[in-house]
Formats: C-alpha cells, structure tokens, sequence
C-alpha cells in the first residue's frame, strides 16, 4: 500500500481558483516579552469560554497551563540559570556542527526581519539568569494526523493550507485528540464562560458554545476570508507572532535564526520549517532557544498516519490469523 | 554509540493528549472482539453441522454487537450525531473504516440472529409475508458476518495505533494479533458458558490456540517497546489488570482443555476467559492514557530515536533545525 499522508497540492487543487497560498504563523521567541495578549485576543475573538478556575499554577507567569478546547494559544514561561543556558546553547551548536538543516542558505545582506531587536533577546535577562517565553499554537501541519484520522470529514484542509473543525459536523468521537503529536486539539466537555457565580443570573452570562465537539485554533478562518489578520498576529505588541504566506514565515525565520547565530546566540533553532520531518513541516514555525521538550513541544513529532500503511497490513495478517486459528479448531475439534 | 537521553519537560506537563475515551470503549473492545469471534465460531458451526453452538454463536454475535454500538455512541460527545460517522469512508482513519465494518457486520447478524429468535420462538415474531424474505437472507447474512468478523475484531489494533498516544503508537505491530487472540479467547469463553459440552469441542481447541496467541503477542508487543514506552502495560492499575488477563487466559484456556468435558468447569473457564479478555482491553486503553499523562513516555522514546537517526548520520528529518 502506498502513503496515506496527505498531498497538500492536491486539497489545493480542489479549491481550483479559490486556493490562496499557503499561510503561516512564525512565531519569534527571542522577542516575546510574555504579556498573554496573544491569549487575551484569541478568547476574545473566538468567544472561547475559560479553562479551569482561575488557580495559581506554580509555573513561573504561566497560569494558563496548555493549550486545549478552550485555549488556542498558550504562552509558556521557562527560567533558566546559567548553566541551562549554556547547555542550550550547547544543544544549539551541536546542531549546526550535524549539519542539520538548511534547505536553502539564508539570503546574504538583506535586510533583518521587521521589528528584531538590536541585541536580540529581551530584558530582564542576563548572563546569569534569563526567561523563556514562547506562544504556542496549533501547528497547523502540511500531515496533520488530527484531520487524517478524523471519521466525520468535520476536519479538513482550508483554502489557506490551515487545518480547521466543522464544529457542525463534528460528533466528538474524540480520534483526533490522540491523533494530534502536539497535543494541541482536544474535546470541549468543560470550561466555563462566566468567571463568577453570580453572573450566572446577569446579562453577562453565555452559553458554551460547540459543547461536545473538538475544538482548536481555525487559524481565524472568518478572520482570513475577510483578509484580515488572525487576532493573535494582529495584537501581538512586539511581532514575535508574525503572520503571512508560509513561504515569507519560513524565510524570515532562516534570516533571523542566521542573524541571532551571528550575535553568538547559537541556542537559536527553528521548529517546524522543515519539510521533510515527521509532520512534513508546519503552518506554525517557531524560533526556539533550547530544546523543544523545554517549551513542552515534542522532540521528534510523527504524524501516525505515516505508519498507517504498515498497521493495515498487520491487521490484515492478524485477521487471516484468526480466521486460520478458528478454522484449525474445528478440524481439531472434529467429533470423531 | 547512542547517549543516553537526557529528560526534561515544561514542569512535567503532557505534550499529548489522550483521547477523551472512558470505559465504554474498553467495553467496545471486548464487546465487538466478543461478536466478531463468535460470528467465525458460527460459521464454523455451520460447516460442521453443530446447530446448538451455531444458535448460541449468532445470538451472542449480535447481542454483544448490540451492546458495543451502544456503548460506542454512548462515549460520544455529541450521540446524536452518532450517524455522522457513516456521511463519508476515510481510508486514513481507522475509526470510519471501523464504522463502516460495524454497522456492516450489525446488519447481518441482526438477520441472522432474528432467524434464530423466530425458530427459538417456533416462528412467533410478527413478520408476516416477510418471513421467506428473511429466511432467504440467512445465507447471504452468514457470509456477510463471516467475512467482516475478522476485520471487526483487528481494526481495533490500528484505531488504537494511529495515535500519538505513546504507548498505543508503539504497539503498532502486534496490537492486531493481541486484540484477535483476545476475541478468540472471548468468544470460546462464551461458547462454552453457553452451549453443552457435546458441542464445544471446537471452542476448547480455540481457546487453547487463542491464550498461547494472546500470551506471546503480548509478550512481544511489551518486549519491541522502548522501556518509557511499555512501562505504562507493567506498572500501576493497568500493569495489575493485564497481569490477572494473562492468569485469567491461561487458567481459563487450561481449564476448558482439560476439563472442558464437564459441564461446571467447563463454565467456570469460559467465564475466567471472558474475564481474560476484558481485563485485556480495559488494561491497554487505561496504558495508553497513563502513557499520554506523564511526557516522560513521549519525548524519552522520541529523543532515543531522533539520536539513534543522527547517530546513523540521517539529519535531514529533524524538526528542529539550525537554520
């Protein structure tokens, strides 16, 4: 059986004339200063109802926790001392001595992305202490396993390249939560949109909406086909979330992880830009600095549907087993 | 040489997710092994000639079919669109093929099984004109049911797989042969609680046949793992209940072929069979969750993996990359 991951030129194919490039999230780490109004916007824009109670939970500024049905984007706040930097910055070396990337050298001279500081990283960090914050996203994969296993169709493939619900025509079966190797999407059986009990009676109180499906980040579908920007990109003060075609995002981020390289900062890398890993690249590219496991990313993502192949076929054998096993008892069990 | 990976992770959060599946679904995984396998047992009874255990094959095939797609829907997050499973076939996901070869494999044995409540009843249900109709079907049905058994009973390896659960993922080669020799196992177990002795036979040699399978594939399927990822089967409440599964199927099967001539034992092992099956699947369901819990079972066997690739001097296929 040949590969059942998708081919993204043939979704892009069926839009015929309505297929727009491919559109994409770069997400600069070095330059977010962690102020959530990424997150503020998203819950804002998509009407998303709060996750838990409002608790402290003990991870630095971040009391969101992860990303789910109700959180789309999911800022991360890591504090380093010394020694992890210079381990990260180790890590970073030891990717560039492997020779590990570069589809394409990144374009000499031009001029940096827009909005990259001039030293680079942000206050308060020093050479002894210093903050990672990253705001995290559905990947938005060219193989994305959520939309490959999902049995209603209510997943698909956009005009834009991005993967979105159907909220109308998802039955919460719950497949793609254990489908997605991030552990972005995930079925909305809680959240809460009144904070306080007494806005239960007052004007402010709402009903959950698209209970019992999956839910994640549409990318701001009705935001793109209006030409707007998602609302995350859009609001982001420093541009650490930009937003355009995939292939600009991809660019900017070799120009910009090269110039970070150049400054010393060798614990720069990027996430996702490759088309050959094990998601066949992503919509949301980001520029790390340290391991991904860090910032609660997995280190070596496969979409399942690569091996899919293969787990018909043991089934298959698994099948003609039984029907072998059950046959031979018969002939065992002959009455004599 | 490949170094030992070094663990770390965002304060010891998940970086997957498990499916949002409860109990029902393990209750599926045994209910529809138990239906398939003993749809095979009818067929066989057929050729044989062994009406009792073909009648008591059919109903238990289409009362546990019965009782997993309830359970099925009943696990939805949204039940009433339970029928949006069949508005399109997805070869990429194993939940739609599943779907469509359970509700083909429901429809013949509901025939099948009406047949045989209609004859049980000396042909008291209310069919009228229609009664030839569905004799004519039974044929047909059979072979329907027949053909879709085996499948029904191993797509569930592949369901379960094609995630990013840890442990699930990883048992991808030998989850089919254990989920089939469980059903076999299930399904002989209920053959001989329910059928006399005189026609068991070929149950007792199944059973046999289905706990030496389901003993090795699962020694197997444990032993390819990496060790974060088979923990999971061999710790905590899931490792106890696929310890008693494996107790249960080897003195349930060893019962039923020593002893199997007599009708109380012989009822006694069917049931610790039944019993081995469903501590089977509940245990690999409740792994996996365990498994997509802790990260530790996600990014140790990932980044062993990422190193053993660079280590052979593939670095074309990495996610993370220096430029």
């Amino acid at each position: 059986m040949k590969s059942l991951t998708e081919d993204t030129r043939l979704s892009a194919e069926a839009y015929a004339e309505r297929a727009g490039t491919r559109k994409a999230f770069f997400t600069d780490t070095s330059i977010c200063i962690g102020c959530k109004a990424c997150e503020v916007a998203c819950k804002e824009w998509n009407r998303n109802p709060q996750d838990g109670n409002l608790e402290v939970l003990g991870s630095s500024y971040d009391n969101t926790g992860e990303l789910g049905a109700n959180t789309w984007r999911h800022v991360a706040f890591v504090e380093q001392d010394k020694d992890r930097i210079e381990k990260a910055r180790e890590s970073g070396r030891k990717l560039v001595n492997l020779g590990i990337p570069s589809v394409g050298p990144p374009s000499q001279g031009g001029p940096g992305p827009a909005g990259a500081g001039q030293n680079g990283t942000a206050p308060p960090d020093t050479a002894e202490f210093r903050w990672l914050m990253s705001s995290d996203v559905c990947k938005h994969c060219t193989h994305a396993g959520c939309l490959d296993v999902c049995p209603t169709g209510a997943l698909f493939r956009t005009e834009y390249g991005t993967v979105k619900v159907q909220e109308d025509i998802c039955n919460g079966c719950g497949t793609c939560v254990g489908g997605c190797p991030f552990g972005v999407i995930e079925r909305r059986d809680e959240g809460i949109i009144r904070a306080k009990t007494e806005r239960a009676q007052s004007q402010y109180a709402q009903e959950i909406p698209n209970p019992g499906t999956a839910n994640k980040c549409t990318f701001c579908y009705d935001r793109l086909v209006d030409g707007q920007t998602p609302a995350c990109a859009q609001t982001c003060p420093t541009t650490s979330i930009k937003f355009g075609d995939r292939e600009d995002m991809v660019e900017q981020a070799r120009q910009r992880v090269a110039e970070l390289h150049k400054q010393g900062m060798t614990e720069a890398r990027l996430y996702g830009a490759n088309p050959n890993d094990g998601v066949g690249g992503t919509g949301s590219v980001f520029l790390l600095l340290d391991e991904p496991e860090v910032y609660g990313l997995p280190p070596d993502p496969r979409v399942p549907t690569k091996d899919l192949p293969r787990m018909y076929k043991q089934a298959v054998m698994a099948a003609s087993g039984m029907i072998a096993a059950v046959g031979l008892s018969f002939v065992l069990g002959a009455r004599r | 040489m490949v170094e030992k990976p070094q663990f770390s992770s965002y304060y010891g959060r998940a970086v997957v997710k498990a499916p949002p599946w409860g109990d029902e679904i393990a209750a599926y995984l045994f209910l529809g092994g138990l239906a398939g396998g003993s749809s095979l047992l009818s067929l066989g009874a057929q050729v044989t000639g062994s009406r009792t255990l073909q009648r008591n094959a059919r109903l238990t095939a289409l009362g546990a079919v019965g009782l997993g797609t309830v359970a099925l829907v009943h696990d939805l997050g949204r039940p009433e669109r339970f029928l949006y499973m069949l508005r399109t076939f997805k070869i990429t996901s194993p939940m739609s093929v599943g779907s469509w070869v359970l509700t083909s494999f429901s429809t013949g044995a509901g025939v099948t099984a009406a047949v045989e409540v209609d004859r049980l009843t000396s042909q008291r249900l209310p069919l009228g004109p229609l009664r030839p109709v569905l004799y004519a079907l039974e044929g047909p049905a059979e072979a329907q049911t027949a053909l879709l058994a085996a499948p029904l009973c191993s797509y569930t390896g592949p369901l379960l797989s094609n995630t990013a659960v840890p442990t699930w993922n990883a048992a991808r080669d030998e989850l089919p042969f254990v989920f089939v020799s469980s059903a076999a196992l299930a399904a002989s177990g209920a053959a001989l609680v329910s059928t006399p002795v005189r026609d068991t036979q070929p149950a007792r040699a199944l059973s046999a046949l289905a706990a030496v399978g389901d003993v090795i594939s699962m020694k197997l399927m444990k032993q390819r793992m990496h060790p974060a990822e088979a923990e999971p089967l061999q710790t905590g409440a899931p490792g106890t209940m696929l310890k008693w599964a494996e107790r249960l199927a080897v003195g349930g099967a060893a019962g039923a072929v020593l002893l199997g001539r007599y009708r109380a034992p012989a009822v006694a092992s069917g049931a610790l069979m039944m019993g081995a099956s469903a501590l089977t699947r509940i245990g690999i369901l409740r792994a996996g969750i365990a498994s997509a819990r802790d990260p530790r079972h996600t990014i140790e066997p990932q980044k062993a993996r990422l190193q053993a690739r660079q280590a052979d001097g593939v670095v074309h296929d990495s996610i993370t990359t220096a430029g």
